[in-house]
This record gives C-alpha cells, structure tokens and sequence, in this order.
C-alpha cells in the first residue's frame, strides 16, 4: 500500500522514532486503515529501525490491534459476566440479524466487523458495545436497530 | 448499629473550589516531607486493587537517585465489573492530574504519563484538553512537570504494572519479574510511581482535609472512603462512594434485590462470597478486599455459568507467557466443563482446585496467580451447580 508509507512517515513524525513510539504508531494505522497490513508492518519496522518479528508480536500481542482486514466500523460488544446476565445474546442475534453476518466476520462492502470483547466498563448499564472508539450501553433490540441504521447511512 | 451501616459519602466526586488548581497551589507550596507525612499518616493504600501504602512507594521512589524518574497513572480498569475510574477522569480529572503532579514534585519527577485503556478512547480529546489547563496552570506556578496520555489496545494483562511498562515502552505486554521494583527500576528502567486512578485523588483529599480528618473515615486497616463499581442484579447499580470497612450483609440489604444468592467482591479476580457468609464479611483490607468492583447475583443465576465467564476471561487476557497460567487457565475451563457434562467424576473438581492451588504459587504475575480467589470461592460454595 503505498499510502501506508506515507501515513507512517506522518505517525513517526507526529510521535518520534523511539520504540516507545510503536504503539502510538499502531494505532494511528489502525485508526486510518482499520488493520494492519503485512506490508505496513514491515514499513513501521524500517521506519523505526526495529526488526519486522518485534513489529510483528508488538501488533498480535493487542486485541485492538488488527492485524486482518476489518470493516470501517469494528463492533465490539462485551461477553463478560454482567453484560452477559442482561442480554448479550440478544444483542449478538440481532446484529447478527440486521447486519447478516457472524460474530468474526465483515460485511462484504467492508463497512461493519462484528466481535465480541471483554469488559469495557459499562457494566452498571449493560449491555454495552463499542463501535469504533463510540461506546453504547443500556442496548436493546430497538436501539440496536436505531444504532445500526444510523451507521448504515453513514 | 450506627456505625455498622454503611456511610455514603460525597469527597472524591464532590466539587471543592472555584479556584482551579488552587489545592495543588497550596500543596507545591509545602515540603516534601511534610506531604508524606501527611500522606502516610493518612493510612492511605493503593486503590488499584492490592492496597499497598502509597506513601512507601512514593518515598522509596524519592529516595532512589536517578536524573529521570516518572509517575504513572493506571488508568487501564478492566478488572470485570469496575468502572469507578472512567467515573472519575469524566468528572473530576482535574484532581487526578493535581495528584500526579505532587507526586512528581515528591519523587523528584518531571515528567507524569496516564495509560488509558482502549476502551476509553472515547474521553481522549477531552481529557487533552483538561491537560491543556492543566499546562497552563502548571506554567503559571512555575512548576516544571508534564503529563501526557497513552492509550492501551485492549489488554487487560496491560494493567498490572510491569506489563504497562512493558507496553509503553512498545512491547508486548508481559508481565517483568519483580524485584527489582518500579520505585527503582519502572518505565524505561527508571525509577517510577505507578499509582490507580483513584490513589491520586485520595491523594488530594488528604491535602485538603488533612490526615486526621481523613482518617475519620473506613476503619483501622482501610482508611478513608472508596468508589464501589455496582452492577448485576441491583435495582441500583451504578458509582457509590462509601466508607471502608462496612459489612457485606449491610451492602446487600442496601444494594441486593431481595433475593441476593453470592457477591462477587473484587472482580473476576477476585472472592465469590454467599449467601451464608454476608454477615461475617467485611470489605476492606481486614476482610475482603477490592478494587471496587462489586457484582450482585441473584437466586436465578447459575454459578456454574459465572465460573465460565470468569474462566473464559482468564483463559483470553492471560499473556502466555508463563506455563502454569497458560496452561492452568484453558485446564481450568476444560475440567469445569468436563464435570458439568459427566465426562468426569465430580471428585475431579478437587484436582481442579490444587491445580489452581499450584497457580497460585507458581504463576508469574497477579492474573496468574488471583484465578484461585474465584475458582476454589465459587467451586467450595457452589458445588452441586458445578456438578448437576
Ligand atoms: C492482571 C492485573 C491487572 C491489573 N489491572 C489494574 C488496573 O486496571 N488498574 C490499576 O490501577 N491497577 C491494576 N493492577 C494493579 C497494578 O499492578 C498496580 O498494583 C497498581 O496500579 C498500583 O496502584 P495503587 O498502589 O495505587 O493501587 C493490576 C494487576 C494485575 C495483576
Ligand atoms: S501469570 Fe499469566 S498473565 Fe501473568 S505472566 Fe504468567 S502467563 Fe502472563
Ligand atoms: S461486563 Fe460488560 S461492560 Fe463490564
């Protein structure tokens, strides 16, 4: 990709060449481009002077750093205990349902990836998701239904 | 009865002064020593969880000669069931950049970073901007100690200390061995104040109240007055800040929905406590300890199914490194599951138990080593849901 080299040459100017800087650099990428690319991961390496393996299990170490292709907006709804005792299956479904896609997949105009995540601190309101950095909590199926068909238009 | 109930309290939420930055102000103004004293006389532990005293672990980092020193906030929350800090940093950062700051000014540090999960990406831009005043204050009081935000990646392994650093420094986030200590060797091996959220803003409260005052609150072992995460089955779930030390059965008539079967204090780290033993449990640092998460359940829920989430939990943050945890963690989940089905005797579950028994002492960090608190507390409670 050759809009990844420049996209890094920008990250590192904005946050150094240290390796201190790889994660900051990480998420830029992720942030722009949905995942990380092999290629892209190579460039980093170079860019910062690092071996492409310290890259490589810097990047798989993290959940939120993907590293496969995703679609513009990554939904992560929470599995953990209390989101699940208030209806996190119901939640799954109907994603499930609108987007017409399984939990791991991505829509294939690229524009939804369903997952599932742990804890994301909203337990007192749950069920709770995350669409990109957006939190949701207190969800139902209307507002699932509501959400989603924002973000379609979107 | 009075003072078995439980106290509410409004000092870590409550507003203070008009004056922005006034308390760190006044603070920067006094001695080094005179803060930790105040700091230690205050009894003030750790709120991140293991309750060390903050007061040690800032004087044995100022006691440590290096030119760069740094202080760190965790802001990595994501124990299951606490969201006390992102409560915090959304209402009242301002009181937690003060608390880095004299720190730094007590550790001989110029330079503070916050880690923030992942997960609360989404307060960033404000908390920038919080900083931004925070600078200009700074500046203004001639006082020479910056702060800057990093951001986690969805990793609650991340939280414990030395993976944080590790982290931070651009790797994977596994836990270090320890010794040596942050105080001597944190960040960039430099000596380094890592302290929860909510450390920082007891922290002010006891620059503004005074160590006596602050005493006054929570019991002998646990001082002051704590944020509690409350979530499950509660009518009211949400942030309380309540005084230390209170018995479990008060919180539960006060918090439970009637028909309240365990409490899970701590998180999924953290002791499953029933029904029968409410009475008999205090939370605090004397009894039962937390770093704020409490999780209600009621009688229509299947301990069996909380075990396997917790489980689950483990079995995907643990960070692989060290054998009895990696291996300890998918054993656990296999085994309950095995029992549940009848594939094995239920005396396999004691097996199960020394297993995590065995983690306990062998794993190389917390996570590794706190899967037992919830395993043998819901399995000894809970047996015959594990088994039918
Ligand atoms: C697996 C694991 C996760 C942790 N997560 C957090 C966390 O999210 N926030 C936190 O403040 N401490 C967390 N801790 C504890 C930290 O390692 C450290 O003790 C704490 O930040 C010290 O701050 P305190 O003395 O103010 O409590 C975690 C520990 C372990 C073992
Ligand atoms: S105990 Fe678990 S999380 Fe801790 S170092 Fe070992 S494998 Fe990693
Ligand atoms: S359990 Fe889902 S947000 Fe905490």
């Amino acid at each position: 990709m050759a809009e990844c080299s420049e996209l890094i040459k920008e990250l590192a100017n904005k946050y150094g060449r240290e390796r201190s800087s790889l994660l900051p650099i990480l998420q830029g990428v992720v942030e722009r481009q949905n995942f990380l690319s092999d290629t892209c991961m190579t460039d980093i390496a170079k860019e910062l002077d690092l071996s492409a393996a310290q890259v490589f299990g810097t990047a798989t170490f993290y959940s939120f750093l993907d590293t496969e292709p995703r679609g513009k907006f990554v939904i992560r709804v929470c599995k953990t205990i209390t989101c699940d005792m208030h209806g996190k299956k119901t939640i799954i479904q109907t994603l499930e349902d609108m987007l017409k896609i399984k939990v791991g997949e991505t829509t294939p105009n690229k524009k939804f990836t369903l997952l599932e995540t742990n804890c994301l601190g909203w337990c007192h309101e749950g069920p709770a998701m995350l669409i990109n950095e957006i939190p949701f909590s207190g969800l139902t199926t209307e507002k699932i239904h509501d959400i989603i068909s924002d973000y379609i238009t979107k | 009865m009075s003072d078995q109930s439980l106290k509410r309290v409004d000092l870590i939420f409550g507003e203070y002064s008009n004056v922005k930055y006034k308390i760190l102000a006044d603070t920067l103004a006094r001695t080094n020593d005179a803060i930790l004293k105040d700091i230690l006389d205050s009894g003030l532990r750790g709120r991140g969880g293991a309750g060390f005293p903050t007061a040690m672990k800032w004087k044995y980092t100022a006691e440590t000669t290096s030119e760069e020193k740094y202080v760190i906030c965790n802001a990595d929350e994501g124990e299951p069931g606490t969201f006390k800090d992102r409560e915090i940093l959304l209402r009242v950062p301002r009181k937690v950049f003060s608390g880095m700051a004299i720190c730094g000014k007590v550790i001989g540090s110029k330079k503070g970073y916050m880690y923030l999960r992942g997960e609360y990406r989404f307060m960033l831009n404000d908390l920038n901007r919080e900083l931004d005043i925070y600078h200009e204050h700074a500046k203004k009081l001639g006082f020479d100690f910056t702060i800057e935000i990093r951001l986690g990646s969805g990793a609650y392994i991340c939280g414990e200390e030395s993976a944080l650093f590790e982290s931070m420094e651009g790797g994977r986030g596994e836990p270090r061995n320890k010794p040596p200590y942050p105080t001597t060797s944190g960040f960039m091996k430099k000596p380094t104040v890592i302290n929860n959220v909510e450390t920082f803003v007891n922290v002010m409260m006891i620059m503004r109240l005074g160590p006596d005052q602050y005493k006054k609150l929570g019991t002998t072992d646990s001082r002051g007055s704590k944020v509690f995460s409350v979530s499950g089955d509660t009518p009211i779930p949400g942030i309380y800040e309540l005084e230390l030390g209170m018995p479990l059965d008060r919180f539960v008539d006060e918090f439970g929905d009637g028909d309240t079967k365990a409490v899970q204090v701590g998180g999924a780290s953290g002791f499953c406590v029933p029904r029968k033993k409410f009475k008999d449990t205090v939370i605090g640092f004397e009894g039962v300890p937390t770093g704020g998460s409490m999780m209600i359940f009621n009688s229509s829920r299947s301990m069996y199914n909380v075990l396997h989430n917790y489980l689950e939990f483990f079995q995907e943050e643990s960070c692989g490194q060290c054998t009895p945890c990696r291996v300890g963690c998918q054993q656990l989940l296999k085994g309950i599951v095995a029992v549940k089905k009848g594939e094995k005797k239920a005396a396999y579950l004691d097996q199960l138990m020394k297993l995590s028994e065995s983690m306990k002492i062998t794993a190389k960090c917390g996570l590794g080593q706190s899967v037992a608190n919830s395993f043998s507390s819901i399995v000894n409670n809970f047996k015959e849901e594990m088994i039918y």
